[in-house]
């Protein structure tokens, strides 16, 4: 099996956000960053695929230099390889623009199989991985929270709303796009991580593989208005405890 | 302008959707079309033309052979903008769709201003104003984001299309549904939920809420990260794929607040947030923030109710 794996690095939603000087993304400087939520998950099922099958995986990330630290994560969970396109303006590329990157890059490889993340934590467009699938003629199954491998066949879950799946078949290669839930996505242990230093790092220049234009562009970035009328309490524990008890008495009848 | 919505329609019922697709061509000021691979018997209040692909020939997870019949109707229609719900029918077919017709995608729309779409960044703590460099949008819509202020009347002029299009683009087979785990705590019904998130930490850690939530005689719920951990059980989930509850008290604490967790509490009488991040999105439909880590803060307001 060869098998590749679409990783995207995103700052820790927990930041605090700054607006660029341009207007039309969020500074990078100052910022935590570390794996997007849903390729851990695409990760740690392409680790149990090669597993079983014994097979060649290569993690790819688009991004500027600073990503090499989240694809160190992958490698140490298991991948074989990095790929890593350096790009320094990657944040401005819209889904498609990713997309056709990674395309280039995988269509003369013949991957059996390529896994995303459902969806990019910051971008949230569910886009890039499928795509990927249609530029490259897979057939492509999204979200899924089931995945088997069996005689070349994969079968998925498809989570749909209102707890019902959608099972679903497809010969390989295919693409799949992974959501939540998916698996429990392995700690790191130290040998790993010192074994990851050794694996192979590949870097291309985002030129060599970046052929098309975007189709969008973000005109501005802005905080939302705060609708919220709530209030906002702060300080000492114990103070806090009985300031949210009196608030409770007043305005709700769960203490009475 | 003319946009093209797309209905859902799933196991002899159509989704839930259409009336927010209206609100959006409402808000945009458009004409309107739509689209449904469905049934007859199962048709939207629309008072406008429906072209209807069945479903049981067409297949209702068939995302190569929808897109046909799609591609079909915007040949014939010519339309500026197609609109999905962001769902998992939606955000499957919308970018199958977008690449065919070489155009933009814009995903989880959640405003429209002068006709320029609105989308979320970072779990909306950002929001972002967008311009398409193609003539032809594709567009998925946030749940909840386009209401109608009256119920929708009307019936549609139907124009059947598609016999059976089994091309899906590659060889996806559609194996069938597996249904919703039932059983477990009804949380719908709970007066008082108290809610862990992934803020808690460790597995440990729950019982910081589960004890709160007996003091308070209510029952306890946990966000997705927190399930998917199995560090509460699935009929615990609170949000658009585990419940949706309405209670008098919901407490989330160490949650940050994303669309799909707000979707299933955001219609609780009073809602009260402990978080460490004052920015954190629940804020926007919390009554009180309280701004402290819930392992400190969680037990003393526990023993203090206990001791009330
Ligand atoms: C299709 C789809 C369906 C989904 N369905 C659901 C669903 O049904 N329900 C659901 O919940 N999610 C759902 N999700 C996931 C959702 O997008 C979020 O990932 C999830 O809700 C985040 O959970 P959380 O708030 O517990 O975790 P996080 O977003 O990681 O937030 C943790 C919060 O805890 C705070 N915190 C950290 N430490 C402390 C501390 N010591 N004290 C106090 N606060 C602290 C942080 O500031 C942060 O705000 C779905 C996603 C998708 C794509
Ligand atoms: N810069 C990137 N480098 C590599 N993979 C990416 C990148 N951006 C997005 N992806 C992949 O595409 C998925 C969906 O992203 P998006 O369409 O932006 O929501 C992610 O979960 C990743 O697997």
């Amino acid at each position: 099996m060869n098998i590749l794996v679409c990783i995207k690095q995103v700052p820790d939603m927990e930041s605090r956000f700054k607006v660029d000087e341009d207007g039309t993304w969020f500074d990078g400087a100052d910022l935590a960053w570390r794996m997007n939520e849903y390729d851990e998950y695409a990760v740690e099922q392409a680790v149990q695929l090669k597993e079983e099958t014994g097979g060649d995986l290569t993690v790819l990330c688009i991004g500027p230099e600073r990503v090499k630290e989240t694809m160190k994560k992958a490698l140490a969970m298991g991948c074989d390889r990095g790929v890593h396109v350096v790009d320094n303006e990657s944040f401005k590329k819209d889904p498609f623009a990713i997309a056709s990157i990674i395309a280039e890059f995988a269509g003369p490889k013949n991957f059996d199989l390529i896994f995303t993340g459902m969806q990019s934590q910051d971008r949230g467009s569910a886009q890039v991985g499928v795509l990927v699938a249609e530029m490259l003629g897979l057939p492509c199954a999204t979200t899924i929270v089931g995945f088997s491998f069996d005689n070349g066949v994969i079968s998925v879950k498809r989570e749909l709303e209102g707890g019902v799946k959608a099972k679903v078949t497809a010969s390989v290669p295919a693409l799949v796009t992974c959501q939540l839930g998916l698996n429990s996505p392995r700690y790191l242990t130290l040998p790993n991580i010192l074994k990851a230093k050794k694996k192979e790092m590949l870097v291309i220049p985002v030129a060599d593989l970046s052929k098309t234009q975007a189709l969008e562009e973000t005109t501005s970035l802005y905080f939302p208005e705060k609708k919220g009328t709530g209030l906002i309490l702060e300080g000492d524990v114990a103070d806090l405890a009985d300031q949210l008890i009196k608030i409770l008495k007043e305005k709700t009848a769960v203490l009475a | 302008m003319k946009t093209l919505l797309v209905a859902e329609y799933r196991e002899g019922k159509l989704l839930g959707c259409t009336s927010e697709l209206m609100a959006f061509a409402k808000k945009l000021g458009s004409e309107s079309v739509m689209f449904l691979v469905g049934s007859e018997n199962a048709l939207p209040k629309f008072a406008g033309k429906l072209y209807l692909a069945d479903a049981t020939t067409c297949g209702e997870y068939n995302p190569g052979g929808h897109k046909q019949l799609l591609l079909e109707v915007i040949a014939k229609e010519k339309p500026d903008m197609v609109v999905f719900s962001h769902s998992s029918y939606g955000w499957d077919l919308a970018p199958r769709l977008a690449f065919a017709l070489k155009a933009a995608q814009f995903s989880e729309v959640v405003d429209i201003v002068d006709g320029v779409p609105v989308l979320p960044v970072c779990n909306s703590k950002l929001l972002r104003k967008v311009t398409p460099k193609t003539a032809v949008t594709v567009l998925t819509l946030q749940a909840g984001a386009f209401n109608l202020t009256d119920e929708p009347t009307g019936s549609p002029s139907i124009e059947k299309i598609g016999t059976a299009h089994a091309d899906t683009g590659g060889n996806l087979v559609f194996e069938g549904y597996e249904l919703a785990e039932r059983g477990g705590v009804d949380l719908t019904k709970a007066q008082v939920i108290v809610s862990a998130g992934r803020g808690i930490g460790k597995p440990e850690n729950i019982e910081i809420i589960t004890r709160l939530a007996q003091v308070l005689k209510g029952e306890y719920a946990a966000s997705r990260p927190v399930v998917d951990a199995e560090w509460a059980d699935h009929n615990r989930q609170v949000g658009t794929t585990g419940q949706i509850v309405s209670p008098k008290l919901y407490m989330a604490c160490g949650i940050s607040g994303a669309i799909q967790h707000l979707a299933g509490m955001k219609k609780s009488e009073f809602v009260v947030a402990v978080n460490t991040d004052k920015d954190a999105p629940i804020g926007e439909v919390a009554d009180v923030l309280v701004v402290a880590d819930l392992k400190a803060f969680v037990p003393v307001l526990t023993e203090k109710i206990n001791n009330l």
